[in-house]
C-alpha cells in the first residue's frame, strides 16, 4: 500500500532502505548502525539486508567518520552518516566546516560531496548532557552546506531521500522527540522540492514560522488560539539553509505579523536570520516587530529543567498574544 | 604449491583482503599481568609484585563490594523511574578500585561517566554521582575537593584535559600525577591520540587507564582497534602494559608502578585493563541484539569479587563475621542512597541562569528577567 501511517523514525527507517535499493553507491556509515540498527533504530535490519559493505558500523570518531565519507564521496559513493547524538556532532565540524563545506567551490565545481550527516537533535526525552541540543545555526551559518530538517513521517520520508540525491553535503537534522510521533507516508507520491517551505496551517492574523520538533508546538498554539478566535498560519520551513523566505514573505505580506519558534537559543540563531530579512522584505506590511521564541543564553539545562527552558504552548501563545497587541 | 592453493591465490586480491579484516587480529593473545588468578589463587609475577596486609585486603574487598551494591541500587532506582539514565559499572569493579586505591590524595583523576568505584576511592559521596542520571544538574560535585574530574561524555576529550593538567603538574615541579579514564572505543578518537602525542613529547605525568570492557556500546573492540591496545603506546614512545582487570591487585599493583613512574619524571604509561562489561552500556541499552549470552557466562567465571572473596577465605584473613558486617553495610549504603535520590530536588527554574558566565553577561541577566516576569504572570493570574 502506497499510504502508511508510520512513526517518523520508521519513516526514515523505510527511506534509507529505497536509497540503498535504488542507488548502489548509497553508503550508511556510523557507531552502532548494524546490529543494533543505532541508538534509535533507525537503521534497523539494514546491515542484515544490505551487508556490511553497504551499512558501515564505524570506529568510535566522529572526525575520522565524517573525514572518510568525504574520501568516499571523492570516490563515487553517496555516503550517509550517523551522528549519535546532536552535541556528538563536534568532533567532526572540523572535517564539515573547513573540508565538506567547501572542497567543491574551491576545485571549481568540479567534484561534488554528496554526504549526507544525519544528526537526532533537540530536547525533550528526558538525556543527560550533550543529548539535547539544536545546533542547527552552527551549520547554516556555513556557506556550502545545506541543512533541512522534518517535522512529519512523509518529509521524513521523502526528504531524506532527496537529500541523499542532492550533490550538494546535507546537514540533515531529525527532531529526536518526535520520532515515535505517527503521520501518514504516501510512498508514490510526487514530493516538492527539498527547500521549499510548506504552510501547515492556513491562517489571517499572524503567522508563526518552524521547522522540526517546533512544528507540533506551533500546530497546537494555532489550534488553542483558534478557541480565543485568532486565526494562526503555520509555516513549516523543512529547510533552514537555503531559507524559502518567498513563501515566509507570502504569509506575512497577509497577516502582517511573524514569531519565529526554534528549540535553540534565540541569540544569533536562525530567528535573528528570518527576522532581519522579513523586516526587510515586508516592512511596510509588518503591524509589529518579528518576534522570536526559542531558548534562552545558557546551556541545555539538565533534564529536570527542560520543561522551563523549551518554548511550549504557554510561551507560543504568549508571543502571538505580543505580536497581536502591537 | 598446490592446485586448491593456486586456485585460492587467482581469487579476487581485495576480496581476500576484505575479508581477513573482519576476522580477529591474528596475534598471539598478550600476556595479562595477573596476580590473583579467577580461581582465587595467589600468582607472583617479576616486575608487579605487592604485598598486601589481611587489612588492606578486606578493604579492597569492601570496596568493590559497596561499589557494586551501589551500583545495583542505582540501576534498580533508574528501572523505578528515579533516574533517567544509569551506566552500570558491574564487572568493573576491580580496575576501578585497584587503580582508585594506588591513588595519592593530590594526585588528580580525570573520568569518563561509569567510574563510580574510582569515585568511591577519592572520598567523593555516591549520592552525588546520580544527581546527573536523574537530571537535576551537569556534575554534582566540585572536583577540587576529591580531585576527582567532572564527569565526562563526550567520548575522549578528557583525556587531553589530563594531559594538559599533569603538564602544569610538571611545570610547577609538583610530583603528583595525574590518571585519565577512557574505554576501549574511546580509543578511536581523535583527542585520545592527540593526549598520546602530547604527554611523549612533553613527558607529563599522566597514566592512561583504558578499561577494556569488550565492547562501545554494540561495538566490539575488534571495530577499533587491529592490535591489542596497550600497544598503542609504543608507537607514541611510552610504555603500555596490559593487565588483568578483574584481578583488583594486579589493577593495583600496575596503577601504582605506573604512577611512580609519572612520579619520577618518566613520562606516561598506558595501562590497559582487561575486563568485561557484565550489563548493558546504559539501561538505555539492549545487548540482546548485538551479544551472546554465553560470552556474559564465561567472564561470570572471572568475576573481580568472587575471586578475592576465596582468596581471602582461603588464607583465613576474613572470617564470617566480616562478610555479614559488610552486608549489612551494603544495605545502609542502599537504603542512604534510595533516600537521598527521593529526597534530590528539583533545581529552581532560574538555575538555568546560573554560572553561565564567571563574570556575568548582561543578555543573561535580561533574559532571565524575562523568565522570571513570565513565569511570575501565572502567579498572579493564579494559574
Ligand atoms: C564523541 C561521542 N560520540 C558518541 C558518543 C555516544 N556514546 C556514548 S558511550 C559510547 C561507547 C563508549 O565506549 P567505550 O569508550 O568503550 O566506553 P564504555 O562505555 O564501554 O566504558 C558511545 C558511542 C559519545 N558519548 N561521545
Amino acid at each position: 500500500m502506497a499510504v502508511q501511517k508510520l512513526p517518523l523514525a520508521k519513516a526514515l527507517n523505510e527511506s534509507l532502505r529505497k536509497a540503498l535499493e535504488t542507488d548502489p553507491k548509497v553508503l550508511i556509515m556510523g557507531e552502532d548502525v548494524g546490529k543494533l540498527g543505532g541508538v534509535f533504530r533507525i537503521t534497523d535490519g539494514l546491515q542484515k539486508d544490505f551487508g556490511e559493505d553497504r551499512v558501515i558500523d564505524t570506529p568510535l570518531a566522529e572526525s575520522g567518520i565524517v573525514g572518510t565519507a568525504i574520501g568516499l564521496a571523492l570516490r563515487g559513493y553517496r555516503p550517509v552518516v550517523e551522528i549519535q547524538f546532536d552535541g556528538f556532532v563536534f568532533p567532526a565540524y572540523d572535517q564539515i566546516v573547513t573540508q565538506l563545506a567547501k572542497m567543491h567551490a574551491r576545485a571549481l565545481g568540479k567534484i561534488k560531496l554528496p554526504v549526507v550527516i544525519r544528526i537526532p537533535y533537540g530536547g525533550g526525552i528526558g538525556a543527560v548532557e550533550h543529548h539535547s541540543e539544536s545546533p542547527e545555526a552552527l551549520f547554516a551559518h556555513v556557506a556550502g552546506l545545506k541543512v533541512v530538517s522534518p517535522s512529519n513521517s512523509s518529509d521524513a520520508y521523502w526528504m531524506l531521500q532527496q537529500a541523499i540525491q542532492s550533490d550538494d553535503p546535507v546537514i540533515f537534522f531529525e527532531p529526536k522527540r518526535r520520532y515515535w510521533d505517527k503521520s501518514e507516508v504516501d510512498t508514490e507520491a510526487i514530493p516538492g522540492p527539498l527547500h521549499a517551505a510548506r504552510v501547515a496551517q492556513p491562517g489571517s492574523d499572524v503567522t508563526l514560522a518552524a521547522y522540526g520538533p517546533m512544528v507540533k508546538v506551533c500546530l497546537e498554539a494555532a489550534a488553542a488560539a483558534a478557541e480565543e478566535g485568532k486565526s494562526v498560519e503555520v509555516l513549516d520551513l523543512r529547510s533552514m539553509s537555503p531559507i524559502d523566505f518567498d513563501t515566509i514573505q507570502t504569509s506575512v505580506e497577509k497577516t502582517g505579523r511573524l514569531v519565529v519558534v526554534h528549540e535553540a537559543p534565540v541569540f544569533y540563531g536562525s530567528g535573528a536570520e528570518i527576522a532581519a530579512r522579513i523586516t526587510e522584505r515586508c516592512f511596510y506590511h509588518l503591524e509589529a516587530p518579528v518576534l522570536r521564541v526559542g531558548g534562552f543564553h545558557a546551556p541545555y539545562p539538565p533534564a529536570r529543567l527542560e520543561e522551563e527552558y523549551l518554548p511550549g504552548l504557554d510561551r507560543v501563545l504568549d508571543a502571538v498574544d505580543r505580536s497581536l497587541a502591537y | 604449491m598446490t592446485v586448491e592453493s593456486t586456485a585460492a591465490a587467482r581469487k579476487p586480491r581485495r576480496a581476500s583482503k576484505r575479508a581477513s579484516a573482519t576476522k580477529k587480529p591474528q596475534s598471539s593473545e598478550p600476556q595479562l599481568v595477573q596476580l590473583l588468578t579467577p580461581e582465587g589463587e595467589r600468582v607472583q609475577h617479576p616486575e608487579y609484585d605487592i604485598d598486601l596486609s589481611a587489612d588492606e585486603l578486606r578493604g579492597l574487598y569492601r570496596d568493590m563490594v559497596l561499589t557494586r551494591r551501589f551500583d545495583s541500587e542505582a540501576t534498580a532506582l533508574q528501572r523505578q523511574g528515579e533516574l533517567g539514565l544509569w551506566a552500570s559499572l558491574l564487572g568493573q569493579e576491580a580496575a576501578q578500585i585497584g587503580s582508585g586505591r594506588a591513588l595519592r590524595d593530590d594526585d588528580y583523576v580525570f573520568p569518563t561517566y561509569r567510574e563510580h568505584g574510582v569515585a568511591w576511592c577519592r572520598g567523593v559521596d555516591p549520592t552525588n554521582l546520580l544527581g546527573m542520571f536523574r537530571g537535576v544538574n551537569h556534575g554534582g560535585w566540585d572536583p577540587t575537593t576529591n580531585n576527582f574530574h567532572l564527569y565526562t561524555i563526550v567520548i575522549g576529550s578528557q583525556t587531553l584535559h589530563a594531559t594538559g593538567y599533569a603538564m602544569g603538574v610538571a611545570k610547577d615541579g609538583a610530583d603528583s600525577a595525574v590518571i585519565a579514564y577512557f574505554g576501549d572505543g574511546a580509543s578511536s578518537q581523535g583527542d585520545v591520540a592527540e593526549s598520546f602525542t602530547f604527554s611523549a613529547v612533553y613527558n607529563a605525568p599522566v597514566v592512561f587507564f583504558c578499561q577494556n570492557n569488550q565492547w562501545a556500546i554494540s561495538e566490539p573492540t575488534e571495530r577499533q582497534t587491529r592490535v591489542p591496545l596497550y600497544q598503542r603506546a609504543q608507537g607514541f614512545g611510552f610504555p603500555g602494559v596490559r593487565v588483568d582487570g578483574n584481578d583488583v591487585l594486579a589493577c593495583l599493583a600496575v596503577t601504582r608502578s605506573a604512577l611512580e613512574r609519572a612520579r619520577r619524571g618518566e613520562g606516561p604509561t598506558l595501562v590497559e585493563a582487561f575486563t568485561y562489561r557484565m550489563g548493558a552500556h546504559t539501561t538505555s541499552d539492549d545487548p540482546t541484539k548485538y551479544r551472546h549470552d554465553d560470552e556474559r557466562a564465561a567472564w561470570e567465571a572471572k568475576d573481580p569479587i568472587l575471586r578475592l572473596r576465596t582468596y581471602l577465605e582461603a588464607e583465613g584473613h576474613a572470617d564470617e563475621a566480616f562478610f555479614t558486617s559488610l552486608d549489612e553495610e551494603s544495605d545502609v549504603l542502599a537504603k542512604r542512597v534510595r533516600e537521598a535520590v527521593r529526597a534530590m530536588p528539583d533545581p529552581e527554574d532560574m538555575a538555568m541562569f546560573d554560572h553561565v558566565y564567571a563574570d556575568g553577561h548582561s543578555l543573561v541577566d535580561e533574559e532571565r528577567a524575562q523568565f522570571a516576569a513570565y513565569q511570575a504572570s501565572f502567579a498572579e493570574e493564579g494559574n
